[in-house]
């Protein structure tokens, strides 16, 4: 009989987010087809808001371990807290939200009670009592369902691959855990985050805006236009909330040291030694990748293209529709229907 | 200035332009022509080599090493290029490099290999690695080698370490949204694994690559015969995607109609 857990860390004063709702939703479902019941381990400075909001998710039990020092992400802090959780709970299968603090300490947890992770984590089901899982090997290029013999085990489940868990808050009750901390040598200073209105990545925008580095290349009139690029580029962000990603070559111009639209770094780039940003709805621009590098698209849902090449690898077979035009001239009128709209 | 001993983990993965196939092998799932495909270091460890050697040149004393595990015929092709692009020592384990082999036994090949660098003191010690691999691509191995080794200050999807004047550690790790976190840590041993950094591919330098051939192809002759597999893991599956979309093509409308069309996709909810 497997016992699972579902394992987040907190922000203080904060519900779950929707990401970790989701990954609670599918550790609930991961039960119900095991016929067995499921747990909660959350950690934090104070974890009561968020265990609150989902007290009524139909879990045996809430663990918690609570302190300032486990406050921020930090691999000495979040091991810790997280081994202690699972032991706690005589977990076999660990759930948590795939995301920079999860992904961060998943093996090493997963090492230390002896047992094994996997991470990115897009599908779950079980067969004769059997639970598998999806994830992809080779950067997205291949898709693997596997199960494993090692317990516990410890999931990193990708976002977008089961509706959030909904439900009423409550007020509910956790057992405490002990978790002492020795020899923490590190400690988290601050966040850099570029400045609100130069922030281009937006995990949350309805849109993914993909640029290519057709946008630095020679135009019609043989000159080649960074200036109006960047013009483009940044006042559809601004008018649409869409978030920037980017192909490899793009974001490798800029590495190469040539100026070029300074804005876009490796951050953005999406593919196969980048992101794969999930969007419901996805926009490419002047895009010219081979088809490995396209694998960037895979989680994006409706596509669409606009690029003078009607073989680009990023428009044929991968998006719904493929514009074949100038996306200079229709990035532009596109700018203008926006502005006209919000009214600026 | 403090001298590191900088060790960095990657092996080698399929060029990325190659078409890959999955196919069943003996031990497994493997890669169709798995030995024939070209071969480059994998991109993240090859970013965290060249911010190791970064780091060593500007903190004289510095010595960087590569711990590479991957089947011997491949390193040696590797390692011609790589080579000539800074300088390390490399220590070679001959074994699979395979996206399905299992992280928790690369992780204890690479920790025993460098428990076993002469003279590595871990007051000096930077354990640098890719955050991901582009072949397993689980962020895993790294984590589980700092928890072989006893490292507990371990940051992930790194781009950039600075030094403080007490020899601090000043490491921006990605996080959501674009941003990055900054964390302290006090001193050495740390384990980082890169994403990619802010230095741009070396140039090859010929005396570099002359001055590391001197190493490699002893190193390469030495490599130890390493077994690793994915014990306890059964593959009930793998298989290339079915991704193929049928696109409409549209030649014949003006940068106005599309635009129009376009900003009533995106209104569309």
């Amino acid at each position: 009989m497997e016992t699972i857990l579902f394992l987040s860390p907190t922000e203080a004063g904060l519900p779950l987010l929707i990401n970790a709702l989701e990954a609670l939703a599918t550790a609930k479902q991961l039960a119900n087809s095991l016929g067995t019941s499921f747990s909660i381990g959350l950690w934090g400075a104070d974890p009561k808001t968020a265990a609150n909001g989902i007290a009524s998710c139909g879990a045996e039990k809430i663990f918690v371990v609570t302190g300032e020092e486990f406050a921020h992400p930090l691999y000495a802090t979040d091991s810790a807290a997280a081994a202690a959780l699972c032991r706690a709970a005589g977990a076999t299968i660990v759930m948590g939200p795939a995301g920079s603090r999860w992904n961060r300490i998943l093996a090493g947890v997963a090492h230390r009670l002896g047992g094994r992770a996997d991470s990115h984590v897009t599908g779950l089901s079980v067969s004769e009592g059997t639970p598998a899982i999806a994830r992809w090997y080779y950067r997205q290029r291949m898709e693997g369902i596997l199960s494993r013999a090692q317990r516990p085990w410890l999931l990193a489940v990708e976002s977008g691959i089961a509706p959030a868990w909904q439900g009423a808050p409550g007020t509910a009750a956790v057992e405490a855990v002990p978790c002492i901390l020795s020899g923490v040598r590190s400690k988290v200073s601050g966040i850099e985050s570029p400045e609100a209105d130069q922030q281009t990545i937006r995990p949350d925008a309805e849109l993914l805006f993909v640029t290519g580095a057709g946008w630095t290349k020679k135009q019609p009139d043989g000159q080649v236009k960074i200036t109006e690029a960047e013009t483009r580029i940044l006042d559809f962000l601004r008018l649409s909330r869409a978030s920037l990603g980017s192909t490899k070559s793009l974001v490798d111009l800029h590495g190469d040291g040539q100026a070029i639209l300074p804005f876009l770094t490796h951050m953005n780039q999406v593919g196969q030694t980048g992101s794969t940003p999930r969007h419901p709805k996805g926009l490419a621009t002047c895009c010219h990748g081979e088809e490995p590098h396209t694998v960037g698209w895979r989680f994006i849902g409706e596509r669409r293209a606009i690029s003078l090449d009607p073989n680009c690898g990023w428009a044929r077979g991968k998006a719904d529709v493929l514009y074949v035009a100038d996306a200079f001239a229709v990035m532009e009128k596109v700018n203008g229907l926006l502005a006209q709209k919000a009214g600026v | 200035m403090p001298d590191y001993q900088i060790v960095v983990c990657g092996s080698v993965v399929p060029d990325p332009l190659q078409t890959l196939e999955p196919v069943s092998g003996p031990t497994g799932p493997a890669l169709k022509n798995e030995m024939m495909l070209p071969a480059w270091l994998d991109p993240w460890a090859g970013h965290a080599l060249y911010e190791a050697a970064h780091l060593a040149s500007h903190n004289p004393g510095s010595k960087v090493w590569l711990v590479a595990l991957g089947p011997k015929a491949k390193l040696q092709q590797v390692m011609m290029t790589l080579a000539q692009k800074a300088p390390f020592e490399l220590i070679a384990l001959d074994g699979s490099a395979s996206g399905f082999t299992d992280a928790t036994e690369t992780a204890g090949a690479i920790a025993e290999a460098i428990q076993a660098i002469p003279g590595i003191d871990r007051t000096r010690l930077l354990v640098f690695g890719g955050w991901e691999s582009a072949s397993r691509g689980a962020g895993a191995t790294m984590q589980i080698v700092g928890e072989l080794l006893g490292i507990t200050d371990q940051f992930q999807g790194v781009d950039g370490v600075g030094i403080g004047v007490d020899g601090s550690l000043r490491i921006l790790e990605r996080i959501e949204g674009g941003r990055h976190q900054v964390s302290i840590c006090e001193a050495p041993p740390v384990v980082l694994g890169w994403a990619t950094g802010d230095l741009p591919e070396p140039r090859n330098n010929p005396q570099v690559g002359m001055a590391n051939m001197r190493t490699i192809m002893p190193a390469l002759q030495k490599a130890k015969p390493t077994k690793v597999g994915a014990e306890g893991v059964k593959f009930l599956s793998v298989s290339l995607p079915k991704q193929a979309r049928d696109t409409k093509i549209v030649k014949d409308l003006t940068p106005d109609q599309i635009a129009a069309e376009i900003v009533e996709w995106i209104a569309n909810k």
